[in-house]
């Protein structure tokens, strides 16, 4: 949700029943375009916020250069107002943080205790060891950016191009979906560098376009029904939210290029899914 | 075009002295020229002759100036005349559709004289949904600047629609494919048309269950007759207190028309509390799940609604107080189950609101574990039930009483609310640090996301925005099926016994025979003893 238009954007996703405050709003506006100028950053987002037992987080992410995918820097912030930044999201870091269960508490240095039993094997005798693992919510919180970012970041077909390069970039020329293909999941990409390609057989790939169908679309997303479509608004705004990450909506006006997403949850995953739809 | 033609006619004459024959000749050279027709089936000719009579019949004053317009406006006229066979497809409808639902709610439709009005502005219970969407606002939620309106419009056509002594924006649950506006109201004493009607059809239901356990028993040859019998359905509470202490109607969104909830049974609140669920957005849907769930989505609705209001409805302490006539006569009872607004509330300063979460109570009751908020004893039966357990009873010896199940009173403080692992259940915070003279309390529950309270000194605002799922620190997994019935009795006679071996016959074989002699030893003895008597 672009930095400039936060107010048009949250007024778009208000279906949902998460916004900002105005002094959250206000003070994000100004936050913001000095994190750009700090950080000597290209373009602003933001992305959301974690609800913590005692204090949110708000997170925001950032590129540098054209390639809008691959190098993102994510920042977080307690008040609005001081951004910190996170560190890169490593495969160790995630399945570390993976085990921890539970709501986040709101400040980034509280450890959370994850015991696990460990087989030792001396000689004949094998017991087992409890071996205590440290994780500090800033790695969660990284990781779960990750987690979210890989599995319900999404943006509407044809809104990033690949150049010939291979970097993304925003495609300017992008006027948004028309309300028919807006009703289809598979006018809507993952964004997420991450994911495999998922094999398409020949007469689904001679429709494509390398430079625009170079992520994988909603369509084929396991469980079926792990995004919820609607019109709102009077069926001018178009929502999907993530059933996945309860708190994920993404918007788009059809018909204009205007797009976005943001997530606004307690920032654990909907593991119960398959029972619910 | 016309340039050409013009300067084709303007050559022609000039072309020189020709014989009368020739020069007709000639006109008809040029004639057949003008006629020839291009692409679009148009000749130059007629293009001429159309617009010459044109300016014959409208004679504007500067014919010549506008010769060049009025030539190319003919054009386009006729480039626009014809449509297509093959048209676009008409897109938007369901936009249209909707604009059109919207456009009912900003039309005044009553047609009332403004005295009228004037008289029910006064007493009318419409809530002020903007002053809401304001208070929320500052929590950071969002109703939509736009949708507030549209919401408040909506309840304003409900409030018109029925007698209604109370009603309030509940908040909204969402779904799948639809999102419910739900809208809590309380009726007028007595001007409730549906309230008596409730009990009429589940009666004629359990008389046809009657009916039809009846006939079986005339044919001959029965099939088994199962043994089970469901457990005593526990009755659902009146209309106007407990968990049905109000009624509900949801909407899907603003215009549409507002449908109202059934009550909720015991039995829904129980089934409800095992499974998880998300809304689809069709009130009429089913509910497919294990344990099975009895009743459609609204059903559903109703029971999460009970269960999120009992939850998570809280006020400022001594906002409510309980209201003392009550009180007294209910004594024995033990819980108290009205309360009435405190007129003497004097306000909370919303630093201490934000510091304690003893400062804040809750105001609608517990349901029990039994699915009410008052219990009952299910223990006593119906008459035709204790006919057909006599026999039973006799056998073993009659149940003790069940323990009465008791919820914590109502006006219960939060902080004695029982923790979610280890999370705690309610988050408080201020909304605003920066200006903490003005800021807002804001309660934020842990159990029911999306429940949210937010008070200032002297008024609060409950509000529920979600899914209408509780949270859980564990994964939900559904209960496993119940142990099958027993096919047969099981015993000696049924159960399969090994064969005995060589060792086991002969030493059973010698166990006889010494049995045998030691009983004929017996019945010696026993007649030497009779010779003996003899």
């Amino acid at each position: 949700m672009e930095a400039e238009n936060l107010q048009l954007s949250l007024d778009a996703v208000s279906g949902s029943g998460h916004g900002l405050s105005p002094e959250q709003s206000a003070a994000l506006r100004t936050s913001l375009l000095l994190l750009r100028r700090d950080m000597q950053l290209a373009r602003v987002w933001l992305w959301g916020k974690i609800l913590g037992v005692r204090g949110d987080y708000y997170i925001a992410q950032g590129v540098a250069g054209g390639e809008q995918l691959r190098a993102r820097k994510a920042f977080y912030s307690l008040n609005c107002m001081d951004w910190c930044l996170l560190p890169p999201a490593t495969n160790d870091l995630i399945a570390q943080a993976h085990v921890v269960t539970g709501r986040f508490i709101g400040d980034p240095s509280h450890e959370y205790e994850h015991v696990t039993q460990k087989k030792v094997d001396e000689g004949d005798a094998a017991y087992s060891e409890e071996v205590t693992t440290n994780i500090k919510e800033e790695s969660r919180l990284v990781a779960t950016i990750a987690m979210i970012d890989k599995e319900a970041a999404v943006v509407p077909r044809g809104a990033f191009v690949k150049n010939p390069v291979g970097e993304v970039q925003i495609n300017h020329c992008f006027r948004g979906l028309a309300v028919n293909e807006a009703k289809k999941f598979s006018s809507y990409f993952h964004f997420t560098p991450t994911l495999n390609p998922t094999n398409k057989s020949l007469l689904e790939q001679a429709d494509l376009n390398p430079a625009l169908d170079f992520l994988n679309s909603l369509e084929h997303d396991v469980p079926k029904g792990s995004w919820s479509l609607q019109f709102e608004q009077g069926g001018s705004v178009l929502i999907l939210r993530s059933l996945l990450w309860l708190g994920m909506t993404f918007y788009h006006l059809p018909l204009t290029p205007q797009h976005g997403y943001i997530y606004i949850g307690n920032g654990e995953r909907n593991i119960d899914l398959p029972f619910m739809i | 075009m016309e340039r050409e033609s013009v300067s084709d006619m303007s050559e022609e004459p000039g072309t020189g002295p020709a014989p009368p024959d020739n020069r007709e000749l000639q006109i008809r050279n040029a004639k057949a020229f003008l006629l020839q027709a291009d692409k679009s089936g148009l000749s130059l000719y007629e293009h001429l002759s159309a617009l010459l009579s044109r300016i014959l019949s409208e004679r504007p004053p500067n014919a010549l100036e506008s010769l060049a317009e009025l030539s190319s406006e003919l054009q386009w006229a006729r480039m626009n005349r014809g449509l297509d066979a093959l048209r676009t497809p008409k897109e938007d409808l369901q936009v249209y559709g909707k604009a059109e639902i919207q456009r009912t709610l900003f039309t005044n439709t009553s047609g009332e004289g403004e005295e009228s009005e004037d008289v029910e502005m006064l007493e009318s219970p419409l809530p002020n949904l903007l002053d809401l969407a304001h208070l929320i606002q500052q929590a950071g939620l969002n109703l939509g600047r736009d949708e507030a309106v549209r919401i408040s419009l909506a309840m304003k056509r409900l409030v018109d629609a029925h007698p209604l002594q109370r009603c309030r924006f509940w908040g909204k649950i969402l779904g799948t494919q639809g999102n419910y506006l739900v809208a809590e109201v309380q009726f007028r004493e007595g001007e409730d048309d549906e309230a008596e009607e409730g009990g009429g059809p589940e009666e004629e239901e359990e008389e046809k269950a009657d009916e039809e356990e009846d006939i079986p028993e005339e044919a001959e040859d029965l099939p088994p007759k199962s043994t089970y019998r469901p457990p005593p359905e526990i009755k659902r509470e009146e209309y106007g207190t407990g968990a049905n202490k109000y009624v509900y109607f949801v909407c899907t969104e603003a215009g549409a028309e507002w449908v109202r909830l059934p009550p909720v049974t015991p039995a829904q609140i129980i089934a409800a509390r095992k499974i998880k669920r998300l809304f689809t957005g069709n009130p009429d849907a089913p509910v497919v799940t294990y344990p099975p769930f009895l009743g459609t989505e609204a059903n559903l609705l109703r029971a999460q609604i009970a269960r999120i209001s009992a939850g998570t409805h809280v006020s400022p302490l001594s906002f409510y107080q309980f209201s003392e006539e009550e009180g007294e006569e209910e004594e024995e009872g033990g819980a108290k189950d009205t309360c009435e607004e405190n007129p003497e509330f004097e306000g909370i300063p919303v630093t201490e609101l934000a510091d304690s979460l003893s400062n804040w109570v809750h105001h609608v009751q517990h349901i029990l574990p039994q699915g009410r908020c008052v219990w009952v004893n299910t223990s006593t039966k119906s008459e035709e039930q204790e006919e057909e357990e006599e026999v039973e009873e006799e056998e073993k010896e009659e149940d003790d009483e069940p323990v009465p199940e008791v919820g914590p009173p109502l006006l219960t403080p939060l902080s004695e609310d029982a923790e979610i692992g280890l999370t705690p259940p309610w988050t408080v915070s201020l909304s605003s640090h920066l200006i903490p003279q003005y800021a807002l309390a804001v309660l934020r529950s842990n159990l029911w996301p999306g429940a949210y309270t937010i008070a200032s000194a002297k008024k609060f605002e409950t509000i529920y925005i979600g899914w209408g799922v509780k949270y859980s620190p564990e994964g939900y997994s559904p209960p496993a099926p119940p142990p099958p019935q027993a096919e047969y009795p099981s015993g000696p006679e049924i159960s399969e016994a090994l064969d005995a071996t060589i060792e086991e016959e002969q030493a059973l074989k010698a166990a006889q025979e010494e049995a045998v002699a030691a009983a004929e030893e017996m019945e010696g003895e026993e007649e030497e003893e009779e010779e003996e008597d003899d």
